[in-house]
């Protein structure tokens, strides 16, 4: 059974996996596990470890001047594990530029990923694909076409049943963090889902900093108390624990699913490193905090549940390391190998249909590049 | 054939698009039971629904957002925005994310989306509701922008942008909302894309577009009895522009005046000045001229009259290209 809105707590966080790897009952939660077997856990750990290492060599890249910028999630690998392998392959899932974890929940090409970064498409893959859109680097920007994509998704699925929404209904994840929390187009995203009855999940990462700027400036109440004000279910999650997240994600997709409305969950997490391979967190945080939460690892939570329950043994960790370099090699490869398109080609992808200005402008660009080559040949 | 008032070609052409087009769905603040502050949506959500005619919160980049998110689901949302003073909530929407969304996937993804814009002055309003930001929009890649300006126009004009891949800016001139004009249903009116010579001439090329077309024209027609034969052309599409169109007619008359309500300063005419110096220099006898609003926000009502073009603002441009 579905519990009232009124029911989930929305002050304290949910946890299921204590930090120092205790699993905890949860009377509405615990039915949202069932199904979560040894093999799921060790999967959970292996996306965890292999989102984390992939970041790390993305970040190398940055730092040998491979990438224009890359964005590290490190500290965020559960809520985004979680969330991600609540969803269906159905559904739909707006990013913003930091969602690495939930991508390879997608099936999305962590290669492909890096496409973006290395400066060579605006998108870097395609989104019909794995239905898991591009990223959106203007802040909250995504959360209205999360709204207007789920107030499609009702109009699909008007008409239908109880059974035939939870069996074949879709829903919209739209992920984004206590930074964009603030923008103007989170809450009219928030109102246009609600007034609609959408099937949106907000999911917010809460990772405390918006580049420099603490949480506190964002907001004096923890973000999970706005849910109320636009009437729909707020979740507060540790997120920093895989199987919470995974649960309440669980649970907030079926009530989206079901056309109950949109769902808020606010997941509690931290970002252990910088912002973006720009950004220096020594000019503005202190080391205690950094120290307080580094314990609070995701990783090392699920660690230490899976050893204390004899569900992995030292192998398990040498093979995944051995896969994660693997990854992480073939990631490089493949990122430098990436064909560096023609500007031409950007001529092309402005409009959908012929457009007399982009036909003028493109024949004079060619023209003058062509001027070039023949320069080069005659010297 | 039948007359109707530029509005109800409006309205005629969005229940054709709403019939033809099960995808295709009308969104904006009031355009459900009170049929929009115009009326341009008037009837429709009776006939098709509340779920195809939404009245959708008080929220432009909500509106134009949400219709993002529509369109990348295979929907065709045509929103309005309700004066041309409040789309800017919506801008960083437009802007950012809609013009964007088809070069970002490197073609993979279409949001064939409708923004309808009532604009221009000359209707005694307050602040905000008679403005013309059409340049601010025609300088992003990406987006198409026409401007009807009678109502056979409207009526196909509005059909076309629905049918376009591309997202489109529909600007309504609105104080041309009542004229009358015969709307041919039957026979499709030109591209949308492509200007119009509405009038003939061989001495002077005057080009405007929406609300001073009937300026235009008028124009011309005083200019007759002066013995000077005028050619109008009808923009009808700001971005792209029709330069060939306008090209041709100043090759033939080699005089050319540019007009539109909005700012002189970075406007339209700017442009169409530049790149017609640079594809007739030879054919021009005079340079370039503009007539359009001051460097200035929209003035108050009572003394619009004197920031607006009209007939005498356009001959006394036109006196100024003969004296060359």
């Amino acid at each position: 059974m579905t519990p009232a809105a009124t029911e989930v707590g929305p002050k304290d966080p949910v946890q299921i996996l204590t930090p120092d790897g205790q699993r905890l009952p949860h009377e509405i939660y615990d039915a949202y596990l069932g199904d979560v077997d040894e093999d799921m856990l060790r999967g959970f750990y292996r996306d965890m470890a292999l989102t984390r290492r992939f970041d790390q060599e993305a970040t190398a890249l940055q730092r040998q001047g491979q990438l224009c910028l890359w964005v590290p999630l490190r500290g965020q690998e559960a809520a985004q594990i979680g969330s991600g392998r609540a969803t269906r392959p159905s559904d739909y899932i707006f990013p913003t530029y930091r969602e690495h974890g939930v991508a390879l929940t997608r099936n999305v090409s962590f290669s492909e990923m890096l496409r973006l970064f290395r400066g060579i498409s605006g998108g870097g893959w395609d989104p019909r694909e794995n239905n898991f859109h591009m990223y959106t680097m203007v802040l909250a920007a995504q959360l209205p076409h999360a709204a207007g994509y789920g107030m499609a998704l009702s109009m699909e699925q008007r008409g239908w049943d109880e059974e035939k929404l939870a069996a074949e209904g879709n829903a919209v994840v739209a992920y984004f963090g206590d930074g964009s929390s603030t923008e103007g187009e989170t809450h009219e995203s928030m109102v246009f889902a609600n007034s609609f009855n959408a099937p949106v999940v907000y999911f917010c990462q809460n990772n405390q900093w918006a580049i420099s700027v603490p949480f506190e400036v964002q907001s004096k109440v923890p973000l999970v108390e706005r849910a109320a004000g636009y009437g729909m279910p707020g979740i507060r999650v540790d997120g920093n624990d895989v199987l919470a997240v995974l649960a309440v994600t669980r649970w907030a997709l079926e009530h989206a699913r079901s056309g109950k409305g949109p769902v808020f969950i606010e997941a509690d997490t931290y970002r252990l490193g910088a912002h973006t391979t720009a950004d220096d967190p020594t000019k503005y945080r202190m080391t205690e905090e950094e120290a307080a939460w580094a314990p609070l690892d995701p990783l090392i939570r699920l660690e230490t549940y899976l050893r204390e329950n004899n569900i992995v043994d030292d192998a398990f960790f040498e093979q995944l390391a051995k896969d994660a370099d693997q990854m992480a090699a073939t990631v490089r490869e493949d990122a430098m190998a990436f064909p560096v398109p023609p500007l031409a080609k950007s001529f092309e992808q402005v409009y959908a249909e012929a457009h007399p200005l982009i036909q003028e402008e493109l024949a004079w660009h060619l023209q003058y590049e062509a001027g070039f080559a023949d320069s080069g040949e005659n010297a | 054939m039948s007359t109707m008032t530029l509005a109800k070609a409006i309205t005629s052409g969005l229940d054709k698009v709403l019939e033809s087009n099960d995808k295709a769905l009308l969104m904006g603040e009031d355009i459900g039971k009170l049929g929009g502050v115009y009326r341009v949506t008037d009837g429709l959500q009776d006939k098709y629904g509340a779920h195809r005619v939404i009245d959708s919160p008080l929220g432009e980049a909500g509106i134009v957002g949400s219709a993002v998110g529509m369109a990348l689901r295979g929907f065709c949302p045509l929103v309005e925005i309700q004066f041309d003073g409040f789309v800017f909530p919506a801008y960083s929407q437009i802007t950012t994310q809609l013009a964007k969304m088809h070069a970002r996937s490197e073609g993979r993804l279409t949001v064939p989306v409708v923004i309808r814009i009532p604009y221009g002055g000359g209707i005694g309003s307050i602040e905000h509701h008679s403005e013309s930001p059409e340049a601010l929009f025609a300088h992003t890649a990406g987006l198409r922008i026409i401007t009807p300006s009678n109502a056979n126009d409207a009526y196909w004009m509005i059909q076309q942008a629905a049918a376009c891949q591309d997202p489109v800016i529909y600007f309504e001139p609105k104080r041309r909302y009542w004229l009358k004009g015969e709307v041919d249903t039957e026979t499709p009116a030109l591209d949308a894309f492509k200007a119009q010579v509405v009038r003939s001439g061989d001495d002077a090329t005057i080009v405007a577009y929406g609300p001073l077309v009937p300026v235009a024209l008028a124009a011309a027609e005083a200019a007759r009895e002066e013995g000077r034969s005028i050619e109008v052309i009808d923009l009808r599409s700001l971005s792209p522009i029709d330069f060939d169109t306008i090209t041709e007619s100043v090759q033939k008359t080699g005089r050319l005046i540019v007009t539109h309500e909005a700012p002189t300063f970075g406007g339209l005419g700017g442009e169409i000045a530049a790149r017609i110096s640079e594809r007739a220099f030879l054919s021009l006898e005079a340079p370039v001229l503009r007539v359009g609003g001051f460097h200035m926000p929209y003035p108050i009502s009572k003394v619009e009259s004197q920031y607006l073009p009209d007939i005498d603002k356009l001959l006394e441009a036109l006196d100024r290209s003969f004296a060359y």
